[in-house]
């Protein structure tokens, strides 16, 4: 479904993304994982429009859109969180997630009741409230995370790129999120690229793993063959090297 | 009560008000009002998200000029004259505005880019005074006596236009509410706050901004065009150049920028403001003290200035806004427990 080569980024003499191949089956949930400052969020706004990139090719379903405008890259059925999350404050809850609802589709005569109705579907899937007033001010670090969820779930995406979504999240909040983007996979056969930076639960989660380190591909596997990998238990040593070995012992 | 009812109460009210004798001078008032309310409507609708524009006396300047010399150089009726004026503002809106959306000139360089604008049309008119009369002004040719259509002339009898007037102040709010009501609102709202997170959930930014932008511009180019027809006499400083940018963010401040009404109630101050000014000083010069003495013509924009910080900190959401707010307090039930809206406590910073 998506095919990524040479996919290069940088900042003036930074290079923050390094030449990076990679590729996601339909119906995929792939764990994208690397230490802060890796390059993870980098690749996603490259995905998803809101950074051209130097250098590389990005297919989606055979159809390159490298540089193509983000809601032109939304519109063909690319759905994105951001990593922090970026709630419309002077919209409600649902007006947030109408939005994406409306517009989330390339334009193309989508009615405002229909928006509507993707945005109460989309809200009921992260376990948001529906009612038309509830304000974004109400939400905690959870909610918002969750509101980031569902604005990029009512664009009706094919491929959904989850940026640190368990980012801020204790533990019970960190199981329900990894099992919500599961089950987002599993119930709606929305192919998924999630980015965190530690392991932890997404291990348990998702198919298969990248680990991307100062901006390079280091490693790729299932999760307990990435977990195992020297250079990954290599680069994550001192961070959180017992969070890792946990995690490859649940894998 | 219902924003509705209000504006209907209102309409009924303005529809019998010549059948209820109001002197012409009041009668010319209150056209005068209506006419400028329509051009801080069309302000209105694109700076309430804001994209604030010091360049609407340039779009107001073109209905005026454009079609006055139409019609006095070509003898173009201003059926014609004026909606090619409305055509000349919409590509100028179009000309200004897509560079600056597509190179994300937003905020304070938008406002500059638009002065300049404002100084560049008002620099034309006045470089150009061999056709356009320059800073003396321009009149429209008379058409014969009395009423003409075909010159949308309407002699002295007020009461003509001011049924036009009225019609199209109308036109405007309903065109307010129209956009009030609109997906583009929700776009133009989060765009205002984050145009990449918008764009991230398939809003076309360039695009929504352009149209409320040219439908901004070409409301407020009819309002010159009809401040012409009516006035008979127009110059770059009555109904153009920085001045008149500023006067109408000024008043739609002050009227409140958020509400239908807000630019309307915003009209009916700047107008009066400035009538009172000029009956009670003139054009005379102002003296503070034995040698201190300055030119009046700058006191109503001194004025205007000061109530503009006033209303700016005090009251930023205007008059109708600071009314709504508080006949919203007034009615609404008491708070009940806070259980409806609380979702989940406030915690955690985001990592
Ligand atoms: N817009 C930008 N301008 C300059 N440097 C940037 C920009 N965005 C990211 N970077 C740098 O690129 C590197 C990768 O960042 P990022 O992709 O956000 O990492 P990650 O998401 O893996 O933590 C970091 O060193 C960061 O400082
Ligand atoms: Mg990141």
């Amino acid at each position: 479904m998506l095919a990524v080569q040479g996919l290069t980024k940088k900042f003036g003499g930074f290079t923050a993304v390094d030449n990076v191949d990679f590729s996601v089956e339909k119906g995929e949930i792939v764990g994208l994982i690397g230490p802060n400052g890796s390059g993870k969020s980098t690749i996603f706004n490259m995905l998803s429009g809101n950074l051209p990139p130097n250098a590389g090719s990005i297919k989606l379903q055979g159809r390159e859109i490298a540089g193509l405008a983000p809601n032109v890259i939304c519109g063909i059925g690319v759905g994105r969180t951001f990593q922090i999350p970026r709630p419309f404050k002077r919209l409600s809850i649902l007006e947030n997630a109408a939005l994406a609802g409306f517009y989330g589709h390339g334009g193309s005569g989508i009615s405002k009741s229909q928006a509507w109705r993707n945005a109460e579907e989309a809200l009921s899937l992260v376990g948001l409230p529906t009612d038309a007033k509830a304000s974004v001010d109400t939400l905690g670090a959870a909610g918002l995370k969750k509101l980031e969820l569902a604005k990029a779930l009512a664009t009706k995406p094919n491929l959904l790129l989850a940026d640190e979504s368990l980012g801020g999240l204790d533990h019970s909040e960190m199981d329900q999120a990894a099992e919500m983007l599961g089950s987002i996979r599993n119930e709606l056969g929305i192919t998924i690229i999630w980015v965190e930076h530690i392991m932890g639960v997404l291990m348990k989660v998702v198919d298969r793993v990248m680990v991307l380190d100062h901006g390079e591909k280091i490693s790729e596997g299932k999760p307990h063959e990435v977990a195992a990998d020297k250079k990954v238990i290599e680069v994550y040593l001192g961070t959180d090297a017992e969070e890792t070995a946990a995690a490859a012992v649940r894998a | 009560m219902n924003s509705n009812i209000v504006i209907g109460i209102i309409a009924v009210i303005l529809c019998a008000l010549p059948f209820i004798g109001v002197e012409t001078y009041s009668l010319h008032l209150i056209i005068v009002i209506l006419i400028w309310a329509f051009a801080y409507t069309g302000w209105s609708i694109m700076g309430r998200f804001g994209l604030v524009s010091l360049g609407h006396g340039a779009f107001m300047s073109i209905g005026g000029y454009v079609t006055a010399l139409l019609w006095n150089n070509i003898g173009l009726s201003p059926w014609i004259g004026i909606p090619v004026s409305l055509l000349v503002s919409g590509l100028l809106a179009i000309v200004i505005g897509y560079p600056c959306f597509r190179y994300k000139i937003v905020g304070h360089y938008f406002a500059l880019v638009t002065l300049a604008l404002s100084e560049v049309v008002r620099q034309v008119i006045i470089a150009t005074r061999d056709t356009t009369g320059g800073s003396l002004g321009y009149t429209p040719e008379r058409h014969g006596e009395g009423i003409s259509i075909v010159a949308l002339q309407f002699s002295n009898d007020r009461i003509y236009f001011y049924y036009v007037a009225l019609f199209v102040w109308m036109a405007g709010i309903m065109i307010w509410r129209y956009v009030d009501q609109s997906m583009s609102r929700y776009a133009l709202e989060a765009i205002s706050e984050d145009e990449d997170a918008s764009a991230a959930v398939g809003v076309q930014v360039t695009r929504e901004k352009l149209k409320v932008t040219v439908l901004s511009a070409v409301m407020t180019t009819f309002a010159g065009a009809m401040y012409c027809q009516y006035q008979m006499f127009i110059s770059p400083d009555t109904i153009g150049g920085v001045g008149v940018s500023l006067q109408i963010v000024f008043a739609v401040v002050v009227g409140g920028i958020y509400n239908a009404l807000g630019p309307t109630v915003g009209a009916v101050i700047t107008i009066m403001l400035a009538e009172v000014l000029r009956i009670s000083i003139g054009t005379a010069s102002v003296c503070v003290s034995k040698d201190v003495c300055f030119n009046a013509a700058g006191v109503p924009l001194l004025i205007y200035g000061i109530l503009l910080i006033v209303f700016i900190i005090f009251l930023p959401k205007g008059i109708v806004g600071g009314v709504a707010d508080w006949w919203k307090s007034r009615s609404a039930d008491p708070p009940d427990a806070a259980g409806s809206t609380q979702l989940e406590p406030a915690k955690a910073k985001t990592g």
